[in-house]
C-alpha cells in the first residue's frame, strides 16, 4: 500500500527546488536590460565562488544588487506566506484562513503607515522596523484575547483576530483619509505588496524567521495531521495539543510578520498556494509544508518578475499579479481535482 | 485491570459524575447505558484521560492514570470517537497509520513494523481493500471500521466505543457488533461501549453499568439490570421487558404513552 516516506518527500522537494531555480534564473535574465542565460550563470558562478573583476560590470550590478536580492526575497516571502497559510488553515480548521486572517497584516500596516506619515519611513530600515513592531503587538493582543481559561479555542482565536484586524483597519482608513497625495501613493503601493525596496539585508532579515519557523513546524508536521480531525483525537493519540497550537500560532505569525514588514501585503499567495499544494500532494503536512513552500516560492518569484516587466518601465504592485494569475490557476486545479486525487 | 475509586468529575459547577467506584476486568465486554446527560461519554473520556477527574483515582494495572503520559495511555487504551471529520480528507490508510502515533513520538515517518501492524488492523476490520480510498467517499459503516482499525493500530488492551451503532442500519449494526465481539473473544480485548440501544447492550455485553445523573444506579449482568422497574425508574418512561426468544436475554419493547400496556 502506498504510504508517505521520507524518500517521497525528498524526491518531491528536489523536483520542486529545481523548478524554483529555473524560475529564479529566468527572473534574473529578464527586465529592462536582458541578460543571456549563459552570462547570468557566469555572473552567479563568479559571485558565489568569489572570483574577481570581469568586463560585464553593468550586467553584474543589475543581477547582483537589483534582481538577485529581489528574487530571493520574493521566493522567501512566497514560501513563508504559503507555509503560514497552511498552518493557519489547520490551526483554525478553516479552509478560508490565510496568513492575514488574525490581523497580523493590519497591525503591520498601521506600523508601516505611521512610519511613512511621521517621516522616519526610510524604506529600507525604518518602515520594516515599524511594521514589524506593529505586527508583534497585534500577535500579542490576539493571543491574549484568543485564550479562554488558559486554552486556545480555534473559533475564539478566529474571532479575536478578525475583530482586532477590523479595528486596525479602521485606523488604517483614518490615516489614509488624512494623508497627503505623495504619501498616499507610497502607502497604497505598500498595501498592495511591493518588492522594489528589496536589498541583500532584507534577505538576511527574513531568513532566520523562515528557516527557524519552518524547522519548528516541520518537526511537528505529523502531529499537525492529527489535529486536522479534531483536538480530542490528537490529544487521545498522545499529542500535547495546547503546546502544538501555541507553537504553530507563534511560528506562522512570526513568519508572516517578517514577510509583510519587508514587502507589504501581498494577498492571495497564502490562501491559494496551500490549497493548490493539497490538491496536488494531499493534506499530509509532512509533504504539504515543503511542497507548499517551494510552490509558493516559484509562484511569487514569477509574479514579481511579471509585475516589473509586463508594463515596463511602469511597475505594477505584485498583489495585482498574484490575484490575476493565481485565481484562474486555482480554479483550474479545483476542476481537475477528481483526476489529480488518485495520483 | 482498571480500578476506579470514588471518582467524581465536573465541567464547571455541577458534578457530571459522582463517586463512581468499579473494577473492569481483563477481557470483559462492558456496556455503559443511561439517559441523555447521565454521563456516559464523560465516563469514557475519563477512562482515557481526555478529561481528568477532580476527585478519586483511576488505576490502570495498579498504576495511577494521572502519573502516566498521554502516549503511555494511548498504547493501552484506545477510544473510537462518534464521528471525526477531517477538514481535508485523508486516505483510509493514512487515518489508520495515525494510530501508530503513540509509538512514533517525535519520529516523522512510520517504519515497516508500523505498516505491518496497520495492515493487520485493516485485515481484522475488513478494510484492506479500501485502503487507498478517501474518507469522504466512504459510507458511515466503512468509516466506523476505519476508526476501529486506527484504534487497533494502537495495539491497545482496552477499546472504548462511544455510541458505535448510532447512524447505522440494522445490517451494519449486526456486522459491526460481530466485529467487536470477535475482537473481544478471539483477540482478548477488553471493550467498554456506551450505548443508547438497550437491546443491543443486553444482547452483546457481559456486564452493564446503568448511570443516572452521574451515579451508578445499577451494575451487573443484563438480566439484573434490564428489568422493567429499573428501566422505568431511570428513563422515566413505560417499557415492556420480556425475553428474547432466541438468546434468552432481556428484551425491551417501547410502549406508547397513555396506553397502560404494562398492566401496572
Amino acid at each position: 500500500m502506498n504510504i508517505l516516506t521520507l524518500k517521497k518527500v525528498l524526491t518531491v522537494s528536489l523536483v520542486l527546488t529545481f523548478f524554483v531555480i529555473l524560475v529564479l534564473l529566468f527572473s534574473l535574465m529578464v527586465g529592462s536590460v536582458r541578460v543571456s542565460p549563459g552570462r547570468t550563470i557566469q555572473v552567479l558562478y563568479q559571485f558565489f565562488l568569489g572570483h574577481g573583476e570581469t568586463e560585464m560590470e553593468m550586467e553584474r550590478t543589475i543581477i547582483l544588487s537589483l534582481r538577485l536580492p529581489r528574487a530571493l526575497l520574493a521566493g522567501m516571502v512566497g514560501a513563508g506566506l504559503s507555509v503560514s497559510g497552511a498552518i493557519f488553515q489547520a490551526l483554525l480548521r478553516n479552509p478560508l484562513a490565510d496568513p492575514y486572517i488574525l490581523g497580523v497584516s493590519s497591525g503591520s500596516a498601521v506600523g508601516a503607515i505611521l512610519a511613512i506619515l511621521l517621516g522616519f519611513g526610510s524604506l529600507s530600515f525604518g518602515l520594516p522596523f515599524a511594521s514589524f513592531v506593529g505586527a508583534l503587538l497585534t500577535i500579542g493582543v490576539v493571543f491574549y484575547f484568543g485564550k479562554q481559561e488558559g486554552r486556545m479555542h480555534p473559533n475564539i482565536l478566529l474571532l479575536a483576530g478578525v475583530i482586532t484586524g477590523s479595528f486596525l483597519s479602521a485606523i488604517i482608513m483614518f490615516f489614509l483619509s488624512i494623508s497627503q497625495k505623495e504619501e498616499l501613493h507610497t502607502i497604497l503601493f505598500w498595501l498592495m505588496g511591493d518588492f522594489s525596496f528589496a536589498n541583500p539585508q532584507s534577505v538576511l532579515i527574513i531568513l532566520p524567521y523562515l528557516a527557524g519557523g519552518f524547522g519548528v513546524l516541520y518537526r511537528r508536521s505529523r502531529h499537525l495531521n492529527l489535529i486536522l480531525s479534531g483536538e480530542e483525537n490528537a490529544h487521545q493519540l498522545g499529542v500535547d495539543v495546547e503546546r502544538l497550537k501555541i507553537l504553530s500560532y507563534l511560528c506562522a505569525s512570526l513568519i508572516t510578520a517578517a514577510s509583510v514588514s519587508l514587502c507589504g501585503l501581498i494577498g492571495f499567495v497564502g490562501l491559494i498556494i496551500p490549497h493548490s499544494a493539497r490538491l496536488l500532494f494531499g493534506p499530509d503536512h509532512r509533504l504539504l509544508l515543503p511542497a507548499a513552500s517551494l510552490i509558493g516560492a516559484s509562484f511569487l518569484i514569477l509574479c514579481d518578475t511579471l509585475a516589473r516587466t509586463l508594463l515596463s518601465p511602469v511597475e505594477l504592485p505584485v498583489g495585482v499579479i498574484t490575484a490575476a494569475f493565481g485565481g484562474p490557476f486555482f480554479i483550474y486545479l479545483l476542476r481537475k481535482r477528481k483526476g489529480v486525487k488518485t495520483l | 485491570m482498571i480500578d476506579l475509586r470514588s471518582l467524581s468529575f465536573r465541567y464547571r459547577q455541577e458534578w457530571v459524575l459522582k463517586e463512581i467506584s468499579l473494577r473492569i476486568e481483563k477481557g470483559e465486554f462492558i456496556g455503559v447505558i443511561g439517559p441523555n446527560g447521565s454521563g456516559k461519554s464523560t465516563f469514557l473520556k475519563i477512562l482515557c484521560r481526555l478529561l481528568s477527574p477532580q476527585e478519586g483515582d483511576i488505576l490502570l494495572d495498579t498504576v495511577p492514570l494521572k502519573e502516566m503520559t498521554q502516549r503511555e495511555i494511548a498504547k493501552k487504551i484506545a477510544i473510537v470517537p462518534q464521528e471525526a471529520y477531517s477538514l481535508f480528507p485523508f486516505r483510509v490508510i493514512e487515518i489508520v497509520l495515525m494510530g501508530r502515533s503513540p509509538y512514533l513520538g517525535h519520529l516523522l515517518f512510520e517504519g515497516s513494523k508500523d505498516l505491518e501492524m496497520v495492515k493487520r488492523a485493516m485485515d481484522w476490520t475488513g478494510i484492506l481493500s479500501i485502503g487507498e480510498r478517501y474518507m469522504d467517499e466512504l459510507s458511515g459503516g466503512e468509516r466506523k471500521r476505519v476508526f476501529i482499525a486506527r484504534a487497533l493500530a494502537q495495539e491497545p488492551e482496552i477499546i472504548l466505543l462511544d455510541e458505535p451503532t448510532a447512524n447505522l442500519d440494522i445490517h451494519h449494526q449486526v456486522d459491526f457488533l460481530h466485529l467487536i465481539v470477535s475482537l473481544n473473544r478471539d483477540r482478548g480485548l477488553t471493550i467498554v461501549m456506551a450505548s443508547h440501544d438497550l437491546n443491543i447492550a443486553s444482547e452483546y455485553c457481559d456486564r452493564l453499568i446503568l448511570l443516572q445523573e452521574g451515579r451508578i444506579y445499577k451494575m451487573g449482568s443484563p438480566r439484573d439490570v434490564i428489568t422493567r422497574e429499573t428501566i422505568e425508574a431511570v428513563y422515566g418512561c413505560r417499557v415492556w421487558v420480556d425475553e428474547n426468544p432466541i438468546s434468552g436475554m432481556p428484551r425491551i419493547t417501547l410502549l406508547k404513552r397513555g396506553r397502560e400496556g404494562s398492566g401496572a
